[in-house]
């Protein structure tokens, strides 16, 4: 019985939150030139947007000196949009929005030429 | 009387009759054009001009092509989105439209500007715009303001407008018209685009809407904002924004949006690799926005005398990281060029740039490349291999930017004392010695 309940405890450590995470208006530049990638987030208490941008930056952005493109004080940096299921994350929460299964999550430059 | 002669008589009788005939049309358009006693409120000409969009139902039919008329449509940039926004609004009908450039026309500009053509570089933007407008639709008063928008002018602008619609290409100016737009209490019809990308949005809709500062309260880094001549950009992909803009635009003048079904939103266009549009839904206004929230700060006194910095607030790059000792003309290059063997020459630009036209006998390593081997002589080895820590480094770029960026690098972090880069790099090479390369 108590080997059972910790193997449950043992397979809910290790669960994933599948989302699917899109660079856009450049931002690709920064990730192997792939606009869409499909994550599994380990999830141990719920993943808000905050740890996505931790494993993003972590595991995902594999020159360290391209963090600053992507974050600035601790948040997105400023002129890039980030949607949460084509919903601007201000109407979200920003960094405490919960992931959900299935989400989708989109950071896009602000574009400037004309 | 020979045959041709028969013929050409026949042909001008006809000519002659065509032309009685068209005489007494626009006669009698013109005394049904506007007057009182006229039953109609179009010219019969317009009539037909319009029918094919009139009777579109989503249109509304005479009622909104009469709005269409009457209103007053100012668009700043006769570029790459104002090109095709500009003559889908003068064939709608659209009654007056101002256009704010104070750009010429270059040969660069031609694949995406396509009001612009071959025979017109060197003319003003607004002007070439203007000569294909008329001509497209006399019907419309087609207003140049050979300026740059800045905070002096804009307001004195504006104030004659009904609709903005902002097709310009930096920061600064999307802020300076977003403000001025809420102040003057216009919406504005902004679009965007690099690459293969566009960006479009509706701000300021009926002063209850979003402002560009609800959207963007900090500005991007400079170091981060790419232009058109930069990132380069695709034709069509700016085009079809552009296109985009014009229809947004007169679902403004006609009451399609309404402040009940008006969303924020943002759009997003690309081009590649399989073209897609998404609708993003957006933020409303900020109540702490400094422009249009509950307690702005931004308003036509602060504008107009001065005291919003848009250059400050938006900041700008700072190239010249090399002292002038550090740095060499185009003449010195080709001194360089022409002279030992063991110098070397490598040029910073991006490899796709490299591709298109280099010199000989140059190693190409983009700027971001070098960065990225971190001051790391063994992987700089990999690319020259005769490089060393006393080699003689000569660096090159586009315009002598990123190749004061390289220059440091080299001497900071690889640790090789002597390193200079050109002045105005490859394209001033161009110009003052060789105009036989090819420049792009």
């Amino acid at each position: 019985m108590n080997e059972l309940i910790s193997k449950d405890i043992k397979r809910n450590k290790t669960r994933m939150v599948k989302i699917k995470v899109e660079f856009l208006g450049g931002l690709d530049v920064i990730f192997n030139k792939e606009r869409v990638h499909n994550l599994n987030v380990p999830k141990e208490d719920p993943v808000t947007m905050a740890d996505l941008l931790d494993f993003i930056v972590e595991t995902m952005i594999a020159n360290k000196k391209d963090v600053e493109v992507f974050l600035e004080n601790g948040t997105v940096r400023p002129g890039i949009i980030t949607l949460i299921n084509d919903t601007d994350w201000e109407l979200e929460g920003e960094l405490e929005y919960v992931l959900e299964d299935g989400d989708i999550i989109s950071f896009t430059s602000t574009l400037h030429g004309g | 009387m020979s045959e041709v002669d028969a013929e050409m008589r026949a042909e001008l009788a006809a000519l002659k009759l065509e032309n009685a005939v068209l005489r007494k049309q626009l006669a009698s358009n013109n005394n049904k054009n506007g007057t009182s006693d006229s039953p109609h409120p179009l010219s019969l000409e317009e009539y037909r001009r319009y029918g094919r969009q009139m009777i579109v139902e989503d249109i509304g039919g005479l009622k909104s092509q009469l709005k269409l008329k009457a209103a007053k449509v100012l668009v700043i940039g006769a570029g790459g989105l104002g090109c095709p926004a500009l003559p889908y609004l003068t064939g709608a009908g659209v009654g007056t439209i101002g256009i704010v450039d104070n750009d010429v026309v270059d040969t660069s500009n031609l694949h995406r500007q396509v009001l612009h053509d071959s025979t017109k570089v060197g003319m003003l933007k607004c002007e070439s715009a203007k000569q294909v407008l008329n001509k497209l639709n006399p019907h419309v008063e087609i207003v140049t303001y050979p300026v740059r928008l800045d905070y002096s002018n804009a307001f004195e602008i504006f104030e004659k407008y009904d609709c903005v619609l902002d097709c310009t290409d930096t920061p600064l100016t999307r802020y300076l018209i977003s403000d001025v737009a809420v102040n003057v209490g216009i919406p504005v019809v902004s679009a965007s685009g690099v690459g293969t990308e566009g960006q479009l949005t509706i701000l300021n809709f009926q002063n209850e809407g979003p402002c560009y500062r609800c959207f963007f309260p900090t500005p991007p880094p400079p170091t981060s904002v790419s232009s058109c001549s930069e990132g380069g950009v695709i034709g069509p992909c700016i085009g079809l924004v552009g296109t985009m803009m014009a229809i947004e635009t007169i679902k403004v003048i006609i009451g399609s949006y309404t402040s009940e079904n008006f969303k924020p939103f943002l759009m997003m266009y690309s081009g590649f690799p399989q073209q897609t549009l998404r609708t993003f839904k957006m933020r409303g206004r900020q109540s702490k926005c400094l422009t249009c929230g509950d307690h702005p700060t931004i308003n036509k006194e602060a504008i107009q005398s001065g005291s919003i910095n848009y250059e400050l607030f938006c900041g700008s790059r700072n190239y010249n990281v090399c002292e002038p000792d550090e740095r060499m003309s185009v003449q010195d290059f080709e001194k360089h060029r022409e002279g030992p063997n063991d110098v070397i020459l490598l040029d910073v630009r991006p490899s796709h740039h490299y591709e298109i036209s280099h010199f000989a006998n140059t190693f190409n390593i983009p700027v971001k490349k070098l960065r990225n081997m971190d001051g790391s002589m063994a992987k700089l080895q990999d690319e020259i291999p005769r490089i060393k820590q006393d080699s003689e480094v000569v660096v090159l770029c586009r315009y002598g930017n990123d190749s004061q960026i390289a220059t440091r690098l080299l001497k900071d972090e690889f640790k090789i004392p002597n390193v200079r880069d050109v002045k105005g790099g490859f394209f001033k090479y161009i110009d003052e010695i060789d105009p036989s390369i090819p420049k792009y």
